[in-house]
């Protein structure tokens, strides 16, 4: 049996059972000391009806600021994070989070800046993002942009309202909305809060878009095509040129998630392959951090037949009088928009980090990047084309990929007697971040691995080897796999029981 | 690596993209800088931003300049919080799922409500997703809002119901809080939900239970989007008959960041669970028997569920509600009552001082607790500017959203902001206002 196998007594961190905040509550503790009262202190029921109050202060910890730091400190170590380890989780882009984007994020100009300042009072802001926006326009090949929304499925809502828009103002009433088989879910369900129906497109075998399925399904009923070009498959669609023609001729309008433009900033633009909206998701391509699940930021660009139904307000720059300084101003009057989204300007910190970045990189740095990607993608996939990765978890397209690849665990399960969770929990105890599994759902036990292009060709090699190693050791006893992880903070949890009888909050 | 790939070059990774769709030239943007000039171009954009640093800000309207205190910073800058993803894989997220259930539990202390998920976008999209909750819970598409909603939520509600197909009607504020025959009237069998804010825009103090009484007649949800620091003193809307409160989570922890990110909260009545948007961490126990957190009622959401999700949201804004639980757990039990406290009594002469100011009058006489509204006998964006020379940020304007209050201005207290400051402001209002009185407004200027 492996070293690290189930013999194994607790590691320390196994042994310090999880406690909450509210568990290390003593009464009487505290952390903060507020301002003083400079002001009379008559009771508070006199200046709120009593039957307005609260009869009970709600239950919060009490703890002493030491204890609140050595609390989160000690949990955090029972993450895994980007800064630790290899992240190869897929169509997650999980790029190196240069510090310097969190220093000018958190400028006071930035930071203490209030978002109902009046525009002539926060130039810098308004600048910085009609620079984004401007930036994000040339890179996606499209004129306008709105950086309103909050995430990608944000920006995704934020599309499929501007096609509702575009339509109605022509007259038409559209229902369908394609999507590939291999869309992510977020489309889908965006689909139906838009209040459309979902058509399921079938892939062909090259893995892109089946142009005969595409024609049979596409009528003056379509109102949209949602497509993620390289897909989630990581292959670029040869026959995009095509598809968006047949969707336009329908009259239909063509979305791109953009979950996955890191592959082709510099080398292909979106608007140019006739996309006529796109989201960009900031915190993939453009390295905010992922914060554990957020915050992101979604900015669309969009073409001039949807431009007069974007969000408001708009940022946008007017030149300046007589030779003077332009300045910048947020335009509400935009009689046909769609109107809000969220409150105020968007994710304006996320701006300033994704902006830093670009300016970081440059033209020329991002056009590298994607290139970057897409070759540490390419050797990771030709390093476990044969071998054991080869034999058990092949390529599910035989392709050679963009920044992104989809193995098939299938026989690895069939043979081995691993499925991919197995694989991916073991991989834990080689301390590395498991790729996307289960996704896209046409590959059978699919296991989506992005390196992006911040990864050495070591930490490439050392993720191959320890595939090859699981696959190998499950060769001789696949139950390694199967009860694996053993050396994290907690082993499998029971996810059933959690679903079964929800304890979603702590009782008191 | 090319050879192992067998390629000749680069260039050949990207044949199949078709050579017409290739961009084929450089991008047009300026060449990549070393992080010195970065800096720098950066911090000289931020330096034409009046922030709160530079100025005595009295702007709120769902936003507010609480002080961030330096362990949110700490802890929310280390890289274990700060760079992973989405808990997926939770043997090895056990800190960011363990902070979003005490977050969860934390929000669901501050709203009375047993349920709460771990987070959304913001405050007004999270109205709008209370909407979707309520249309798929009763099968009805109207939707009635009062007037005191903040108005980037009534019109988060509009943009959104645009897709789900609902309509929306809005209600009336009569001496400053929603008028309750109004609201009574536009209720009917059609009504899905209600949405009430807490304390409304205006700063008033609503009476969520009196107002919620007519709604439950007709089997409609009462929504209540609340500001989380007022409910330290509040009666929380989940001891009102609230169904659903929602809200922006800035005030908690987070900085004003021009509007963003920050995090929205959404805590429900324990049978909305399984339609519930977004994340929420769960309790449960490893092979071995250790207590452990994980994602749970998965089900309900796109990577699952797709077309039938109950939301298309991914994101939960977790490192922002991280930052959120921190400044409760610093604020304390006690401490967060403090907070209230203060800001109430403070509020309080605020509001008495700039109501002795000559051609300033309060614009609605109700409670309030941190925010509250006056009517200025001057053009408001001429004593915002003078006020401004001053180094004082006035407060917010209200004429875009409310033209019936052509020269209303919103002012909002934090725990920032000291009673010399009051004073200061009170001065320079009165100086501004005495100076511009009786003036019109000239044409061509945006109140």
């Amino acid at each position: 049996m492996s070293a690290l196998g189930p013999e194994l007594t607790e590691t320390p961190m196994q042994r310090d059972r999880a406690t909450t905040i509210y568990e290390r509550s003593v009464e009487g503790r505290r952390a903060a000391t507020l301002p003083a009262a400079d002001v009379p202190e008559p009771p508070i029921n006199e200046l709120i009806p009593k039957n307005l109050l609260r009869e009970r202060p709600a239950e919060l910890p009490e703890i002493s600021e030491p204890e609140i730091v050595r609390h989160y400190n000690r949990i955090s170590r029972r993450n895994f994070d980007l800064d630790t380890g290899f992240y190869p989780l897929g169509s997650c882009t999980m790029k190196h989070n240069p510090r310097l984007n969190e220093r000018v994020a958190a400028l006071p100009g930035h930071a203490r800046l209030h978002p109902a300042q009046e525009p002539k009072r926060a130039q810098g802001a308004l600048e910085l993002m009609w620079l984004l926006q401007r930036s994000l326009s040339e890179i996606c090949g499209l004129p306008h942009v709105s950086l309103q929304p909050s995430a990608g499925s944000h920006g995704e809502l934020a599309g499929l309202l501007l096609t509702r828009a575009y339509h109605a103002d022509r007259g038409e009433e559209r229902h369908k909305v394609l999507t590939p088989d291999t869309a992510h879910g977020t489309n889908p369900a965006t689909v139906t809060m838009a209040g459309y129906e979902v058509v399921k497109l079938a892939s062909n075998e090259r893995g892109g878009i089946d142009l005969d399925d595409l024609r049979a399904k596409t009528d003056d009923d379509t109102a949209c095509l949602m497509l993620t070009n390289p897909n989630t498959l990581g292959l670029f669609d040869e026959n995009i040129a095509e598809i968006a023609k047949i969707v336009h001729d329908a009259g239909g309008t063509l979305y791109y998630d953009g979950a996955n433009l890191n592959a082709i900033m510099g080398h292909s633009r979106p608007g140019d392959m006739g996309f006529d909206i796109v989201h960009v998701n900031l915190h993939k391509s453009f390295s905010q951090p992922h914060g554990g699940g957020g915050p992101g930021a979604g900015p669309i660009a969009c073409s001039d037949r949807i431009e007069p139904y974007l969000p408001r307000p708009q940022v946008v720059r007017r030149e300046g009088q007589n030779g003077g300084e332009p300045s910048f101003d947020l335009d509400h009057d935009r009689p046909k928009s769609i109107g809000r989204l969220r409150g105020f300007q968007g994710n304006f910190g996320v701006f300033v980090r994704s902006y830093a970045y670009m300016l970081s990189l440059g033209g020329d740095g991002l056009q590298e990047a994607s290139e970057t990607a897409v070759l540490n993608a390419n050797y990771l996939l030709a390093r476990m084309s044969d071998g054991r990765a080869g034999r058990y978890t092949p390529v599910a397209f035989d392709r050679r990929c963009m920044h992104e690849f989809v193995l098939s665990g299938a026989p690895a399960k069939r043979e081995l007697g691993v499925k991919t969770l197995d694989i991916a929990k073991r991989l834990l105890d080689h301390g590395m971040h498991p790729p996307t599994v289960y996704f896209p759902l046409l590959v059978d036990e699919a296991l989506m691995v992005e390196p992006t292009e911040t990864e050495t060709r070591e930490t490439l090699d050392a993720f191959a080897e320890a595939i090859d190693a699981i696959l190998g050791e499950a060769a001789e006893d696949p139950e390694i796999a199967q009860g694996a992880p053993y050396t994290t903070p907690v082993r499998r949890l029971d996810e059933v029981a959690a679903n079964r009888n929800p304890v979603v909050r702590q009782r008191l | 690596m090319l050879d192992a790939i067998g390629v000749g070059s680069v260039d050949e990774l990207f044949e199949d993209i078709p050579e017409a769709l290739r961009l084929g030239r450089p991008l047009d943007l300026p060449e990549g800088k070393p992080e010195t000039e970065v800096y720098d171009l950066l911090s000289a954009l931020a330096s034409r931003n009046a922030h709160a640093e530079a100025e005595t800000s009295f702007l709120g309207a769902g936003m507010y300049d609480h002080y961030v205190p330096a362990i949110v910073d700490a802890i929310t800058g280390r890289s274990e919080f700060l760079t992973p993803y989405t808990p997926y894989q939770p043997e090895i997220s056990q800190g960011g799922l363990q902070v979003m259930f005490e977050f969860q539990t934390a929000m669901s202390e501050l709203t009375g409500l047993p349920v709460s998920n771990a987070a959304l976008y913001e405050g007004p999209s999270a109205v709008a997703s209370a909407a979707y909750l309520a249309i798929g819970a009763t099968g009805r598409r109207k939707l009635v809002a009062s007037r005191g909603v903040h108005p980037h939520s009534r019109e988060s509600l509009v943009t959104y119901g645009a897709g789900y197909g609902s309509e929306l009607v809005e209600v009336p504020l009569a001496d400053g809080i929603t008028d309750l025959s109004a609201l009574a009237d536009a209720i009917d069998d059609q009504t899905a939900a209600v949405f009430l804010q807490q304390p409304n825009f205006l700063g008033a103090v609503e009476d969520i239970e009196a107002l919620g009484a007519a709604a439950k007649e007709h089997g409609a949800l009462v929504i209540v989007a609340c500001d989380p620091v007022a409910l330290s003193i509040l009666k929380p809307p989940g001891e009102c008959g609230a169904d659903i409160a929602v809200g922006e989570g800035q005030p908690l922890g987070n900085r004003l960041d021009y509007g963003g990110p920050s995090f929205g909260f959404f805590c429900a009545a324990e049978e909305h669970i399984r339609r519930m948007p977004g994340r929420i961490a769960g309790e449960t126990t490893d092979v071995d028997g250790r207590r452990g957190f994980v994602l749970t009622l998965q089900t309900r959401e796109q990577h699952i569920r797709r077309e039938k999700a109950t939301h298309n949201i991914c994101t939960a804004q977790a490192l922002n509600a991280l930052a959120g639980m921190v400044h409760l757990a610093w604020l304390g039990k006690r401490g967060f009552v403090e907070l209230g406290e203060l800001l109430v009594r403070r509020t309080a002469y605020a509001r008495e001082r700039l109501s002795a100011v000559d051609g300033v009058e309060l614009l609605h006489e109700a409670p309030v607790v941190r925010e509250f509204a006056v009517n200025l006998d001057a053009p408001v964006a001429e004593v915002l500017d003078r006020c401004a020379a001053e180094g004082i940020g006035a407060g917010y304007p209200l004429g875009r959203d409310y033209p019936e209050h052509e020269n209303g201005l919103l002012l909002a207290l934090t725990e920032r902001r000291s009673r010399q400051d009051i004073d200061r402001l009170a001065d320079a209002l009165g100086r501004a206002v005495g100076d511009l009185r009786g003036e019109k407004v000239p044409e061509g200027v945006a109140t």
